[in-house]
């Protein structure tokens, strides 16, 4: 039993205990701990159930439905990271999704078309950046609103029509496989671009000034941080990878209307937060969110396996987004009455 | 005194000039927009939004944002038509209390998620809306209530014409006047503009925002159950996607009713007359022969240069402030 | 003999991992002014908020009026009759003067508020307070004296039977000061008691009868003011005497490393120009809003400015953000260090690798051997006490986390070092561990200004005294000629034709 001093004519911190119980203990409860468990159970449950669960070629062909959600996620730790909100990502979709039609439809390639696609989806990011940053509207606010304003681009023009002619060569990028194998190629790409961001966040100094942001921006600011062009440049990353989602989405499925990819960023969100980042900014690690992006999307695998309606579904995914919030408060009251308890007892 | 009414007046009087310009040039444009009836049926549909918005108003104020109203709408909605389906002699006034109880529970979820669960609004709301439109599918069963199964009496609820002005206009009268009392008159009122203009000095006085937060969640609740039941029975149809989107419309009448989106400040009669505008520019767009698929994209557009202009109006007047202080 | 009105016995509080309070008495009688006095981190306002109610001790008593109370919230405590007034006004900006002094007990009338009766009061009270200002002003369009007024006239709007005053003078003007402490006799005659906290002796030995020191979370001991020197408080708070405390070097002050001309920004300074050498530390004194902090966070980049110049050893330069002035050498230490100083929620690692993070890294590639290595350096030049370097800022005490923010500028390797009252909310030992350390650097040839507003820490630091006053320069004063009257007259406007 180790007792820690040092700090205790400093600052009058109160000693802490610590064992080996309690280590294993803090690892369980660290989240990305939680969230493995879960999975495991999961798993667990699911394959009880049914056989269908865990099935190679059944398990790598239901990642199609949830790659796309999972790319979303990952600019997204970025601009939650650093203390704001973006609600417009799937508008951005839709309006880039719209834009690729709309080239396709002028008989584009599919290169231009991806072009296009990525482009337009920056722009969009950009533009939320400008009102935000420059202007200084409440992020919550400037995406509430510009995401009327993308999707309602798509649909004042397409209103209930779509936009079903796109190149052959197009569809391979939602729809195939790496080549001579089972594994889908939004799988592949998935995992690159997590290695990426995983990269820049624990290991650059962007992540490095992205936590201090989050953390304090006001600090941050006087140390040289240059804030305001770290937060543009989230949100122009934002809207690109929502180009990116678009580019894969519309090649999944082959069409483009205006509801394309409704409700995607409560997913996107959900995903995020699930995963540890804290919603108020400056917490959390891409292990968790990458956990917690299998977990929802095999979750919603097994679900629909035993036949779970759609809106049961999204039921749960809003439960989720509460539930990974209201979970570390209610820790924190945990942890907080113990040290106080402890402090008592001395 | 002086200074502060000249400011109030300064907003409202100028939204107030600029719904009468709007009207008349889109009467220029399409003759027949001031008609009676169809100023009649603008005030109505407005109305419904501006019960919405006041309750929006109170959770924008504590620099908050209420996503859900849009589901809770639904949700009350489906539940009040379903009971006048099963239960036609139930009398309608029930059925609208009902309604908005049930409002008010779900709207107090959201209390208790943001008061005692410390999960910020937009999260609470971000997850409560999914979770109560899915209720609502769930509790429909995929069905709709459409007039068929309505009452006449359930139907003719928003109806009605004392003194020249149908149910639904007084009951946004009364919940305006109701709602303007509360915030100008009672200490809960005046409480939440503590919150919203510095919470540690709210605290400080004794103010509780668990207490304000379970307020204005409530409050936009039952506002929304009211509306819900409204809703359904002026059109006559009680759908899973009802009122999808209409929490944008909510913020956009705060916005542009002059009131700050990061919360403190604002006022219930801006609000209204905020509201007043889009009503006018909803039903302006068919008459203009503007496709109503062009909605959405032209609230986003209005919302974003309200803000827009609310935030250039600010900085404006804190340097004129600035200089003013005399160096 | 007046009557014991307030007694604490042994109040201890805890907060998670930190012992704030340990076993404090106090005993405060009717009519008495008592002066609470010890530094920031003594623990003077954690015990305010126990006696406001915003806390509860966890344990110990509190005994009014004889009887034993507990708070359950601030709004138990006023009803008690217990309020205070705190340091930085806190308020409501865009609401009125009525609401911000009425806001938690609104007056009522047949159930309503009656704005009417709360804007005849307020009226009544600014008026006894004779100050000019109409009640339907919003809080934000005044100034931060007037705030002050605002906050004083809203205590006397509880009729309360303690008045707790936390530093009511830091942002007065001498006739202010004087309007107040009319006040507070006025209100010793109506048998109030006072709790009157501050720092500034010739305050407490002007208005005080009773005074009680704590240190450290614990009492040390009380007395008489009249019967006490300024010396033996200070022993109390501190543990050692007034000259051990500033330790000046002599320096050889070399060439002009920065010229300010004409710098000027509306509605916070106009027309500053000042000189700094290498070597030398220069004082700027002032009030509370004088624009000091205003000037220096321009210089730093944070704030843009209308007009003037900046020059760099002669060259004239654009500091557009914090990053370039960094690049050019200066470093700016702010002055509140738990929201612009330090990140509380981060390592010390990451604070003080944080400035310097893109030159410590190649090509973006963050090395975490580097980022260890760096930190230790300055960290020990410093003398950091903490248990390691992974530690959160938040766990450290006042002035260990002041040194983490020295030591991330140290690693800055500036020319110019900017320090916005660097000891404010310091414990004494840390105290004169950075005045040595400001000591240090000029001596090595580092060019220093030091913003501050304690008057013994300027003249026992400064080579030369710069006076602002409501945004303007003064006066200017070589060592030599500064004195704490000369100082005093021209940071309150008394140089000039203004209202004294």
């Amino acid at each position: 039993m180790e007792t820690n001093k040092t700090l205790a004519n400093e600052s009058r911190l109160v000693d802490e205990n610590k064992g080996l119980k309690n280590k294993i203990i803090s690892i369980i409860t660290r989240w990305e701990g939680m969230l493995a468990l879960i999975i495991i159970g999961m798993v667990i449950v699911f394959s009880n159930i049914t056989p269908y669960f865990l099935d190679y070629f059944n398990l790598m062909n239901a990642t199609f439905t949830f790659m796309e959600k999972a790319i979303l996620a990952l600019p997204m730790i970025f601009v939650i990271l650093s203390g704001d909100i973006d609600i417009s990502v799937a508008a951005i979709i839709a309006l880039s999704s719209f834009a690729m039609g709309f080239g396709s439809s002028l008989g584009l390639g599919t290169a231009e078309i991806i072009i296009i696609g990525i482009l337009v989806g920056g722009l969009a990011g950009a533009f939320n950046g400008l009102f935000i940053i420059k202007f200084g509207i409440p992020p919550i606010a400037v995406t509430l609103a510009s995401l009327s304003l993308f999707r309602g681009i798509s649909q004042a023009i397409l209103e209930d029509q779509a936009f079903t002619e796109y190149p052959e060569s197009f569809s391979y990028f939602g729809q195939g496989y790496i080549k001579g194998t089972l594994i889908p190629f939004e799988l592949v790409f998935f995992l690159i671009l997590a290695a990426g961001f995983a990269y820049v966040l624990h290991k650059t100094t962007y992540g490095r000034k992205l936590y201090a942001i989050g953390n304090s921006s006001t600090a941050a600011r006087f140390s040289g941080v240059p804030v305001d062009r770290i937060r543009f440049t989230n949100f122009v990353l934002n809207g690109l990878f929502a180009g990116v989602v678009a580019v894969l989405l519309t090649s999944r499925i082959g069409s483009t209307r205006p509801n394309i990819a409704q409700g995607w960023e409560l997913e996107a969100i959900t995903l995020v937060v699930l995963g540890g980042v804290s919603i108020t900014g400056g917490k959390g690690n891409i292990v968790g969110v990458i956990l917690s992006i299998f977990l929802i999307g095999y979750l919603k695998f097994g679900m629909g396996l035993i036949n779970m309606s759609a809106k049961v579904m999204i039921i749960t995914t809003g439960f989720l987004l509460i539930l990974a919030v209201l979970l570390p408060v209610m820790m924190d009251a945990i942890k907080k009455g113990n040290k106080l308890r402890f402090q008592r007892k001395t | 005194m002086n200074s502060i009414k000249e400011l109030l007046k300064k907003r409202e009087i100028t939204l107030i000039l600029l719904v009468i310009i709007l009207t008349a040039a889109v009467n220029m444009r399409a003759p027949g927009f001031v008609a009676g009836e169809n100023i009649s049926r603008i005030i109505n549909d407005t109305s419904i939004l501006i019960m919405v918005a006041i309750g929006q108003f109170f959770v924008i104020l504590t620099g908050g944002i209420d996503l859900s109203v849009g589901s809770i709408i639904a949700f009350s909605g489906m539940s009040a038509s379903m009971i006048n389906q099963y239960n036609p002699s139930m009398p309608v006034i029930y059925v609208l209390l009902i309604g908005t109880v049930v409002g008010l529970l779900l709207g107090s979820i959201n209390g208790l998620l943001v008061a005692f669960g410390k999960v910020p609004p937009i999260i609470a709301t971000l997850g409560t809306m999914s979770i109560y439109r899915g209720f609502t599918f769930v509790l429909s069963k995929g069905q709709w209530v459409t007039a068929h199964e309505m009452t006449e009496s359930y139907m003719n609820l928003p109806k009605g014409n004392f003194l020249g002005m149908s149910n639904l206009i007084w009951s946004a009268l009364l919940i305006s006047a109701l709602m303007i009392y509360f915030s100008r008159y009672t200490r809960s009122g005046r409480e939440i503009y503590a919150i919203g203009g510095n919470k540690t000095a709210a605290r400080f006085v004794g103010v509780s925002e668990k207490k304000v937060n379970m307020i204005i969640f409530s409050i936009s609740g039952a506002l929304c159950g009211i509306a819900g039941v409204m809703w359904t029975s002026r059109y006559a149809a009680a759908v899973n996607e009802t009122a999808t989107g209409f929490e944008l419309m909510t913020v956009a009448a705060c916005v542009l009713g002059g009131v700050n989106i990061a919360g403190g400040a604002g006022a219930i009669p801006g609000v209204i007359v905020g509201a007043l505008f889009l009503g006018i520019i909803n039903n302006a767009l068919p008459v203009v022969n503007f496709s109503p698929f062009y909605q959405m994209l032209i609230q986003g557009v209005i919302v974003l240069s309200a803000m827009f202009i609310n935030t250039m109006m600010d900085k404006r007047k804190e340097k004129q402030l600035l200089n003013r202080r005399s160096l | 003999m007046s009557e014991k009105i307030l007694e604490l016995q042994s109040i201890t509080k805890y907060f998670p991992g930190i012992k704030a309070l340990d076993g404090i008495n106090l005993n405060i009688k009717e009519g008495e002014v008592h002066a609470l006095i010890g530094e920031n981190g003594a623990g003077k306002s954690t015990l305010v908020k126990i006696l406001t109610g915003v806390y509860t001790p966890t344990s110990g008593k509190i005994i009014y009026n004889g009887e034993e109370l507990s708070f359950k919230n601030a709004i138990e405590a006023q009803e008690t009759g217990i309020t205070a007034i705190h340091q930085e006004a806190s308020m409501f900006p865009e609401l009125s003067v009525v609401e911000n002094i009425y806001m938690g007990h609104h007056l009522k009338k047949n159930g309503s508020l009656d704005w009417k009766g709360m804007r005849a009061r307020t009226r009544e009270l600014l008026h006894k307070m004779e100050i000019d200002l109409h009640p339907d002003t919003p809080v934000k369009n005044l100034g931060v004296a007037q705030r002050h007024m605002v906050e004083i006239a809203k205590a006397l709007s509880i009729d309360a039977k303690v008045v707790i005053m936390d530093e009511p003078t830091s942002a007065l003007t001498l006739r202010e000061v004087e309007e107040l402490y009319k006040i507070v006799r006025q209100l010793k005659k109506e048998n109030k008691a006072i709790i009157f906290i501050s720092h500034k002796f010739e305050e407490i030995q002007e208005i005080c009868d009773y005074f009680t020191v704590l240190r450290d979370g614990k009492y040390i001991g009380e007395g008489v003011v009249a019967d006490t020197s300024i010396d033996q408080i200070v022993n109390m708070m501190v543990g050692r005497s007034l000259d051990q405390m500033f330790p000046k070097a002599v320096v050889n002050i070399g060439e002009t490393v920065l010229e300010v001309n004409g710098l000027s920004k509306a509605g916070s300074f106009k027309d500053i120009s000042f000189q700094l050498k290498r070597g030398e530390i220069l004082g700027f004194f002032g009030l509370v809003g004088a624009g000091r902090s205003e000037v220096m966070r321009a210089v730093f980049g944070i704030d843009k400015f209308d007009g003037g110049s900046i020059f760099l050893n002669g060259i004239p330069v654009d500091i557009a953000n914090p990053k370039t002035a960094m690049q050019k050498g200066v470093a700016f230490v702010p002055e509140d260090r738990q929201s612009q100083g330090v990140i509380l929620e981060q390592s010390l690692t990451r604070n003080i690798t944080l400035p310097i993070i893109d030159k410590i890294s190649r090509f973006g590639k963050v090395s975490s051997k580097v980022e260890r290595e760096t930190t230790a350096k300055f960290g020990r030049m410093m003398e950091i006490k903490a248990a390691g370097w992974h530690v959160n800022a938040e766990t450290l005490s006042g002035g260990n986390q002041q040194k983490v923010v020295l030591a991330k500028w140290l690693a800055t390797e500036p020319e110019i070092l900017i320090l916005d009252e660097p000891t404010k909310g310091i414990d004494v030992g840390t105290k004169a561990a950075v005045h040595e350390f400001i000591s240090e650097m000029a001596s090595k040839g580092l060019a220093v200004i030091m913003v501050s507003s304690e008057l013994p820490e300027i003249l026992g630091m400064s080579d030369r005294v710069i006076v602002m006053h409501e945004g303007k320069k003064t006066r200017e004063f070589t060592r030599a000629e500064a004195n704490s009257d000369v100082i005093i007259k021209a940071a309150t406007g008394h140089n000039e034709e203004t209202k004294g």
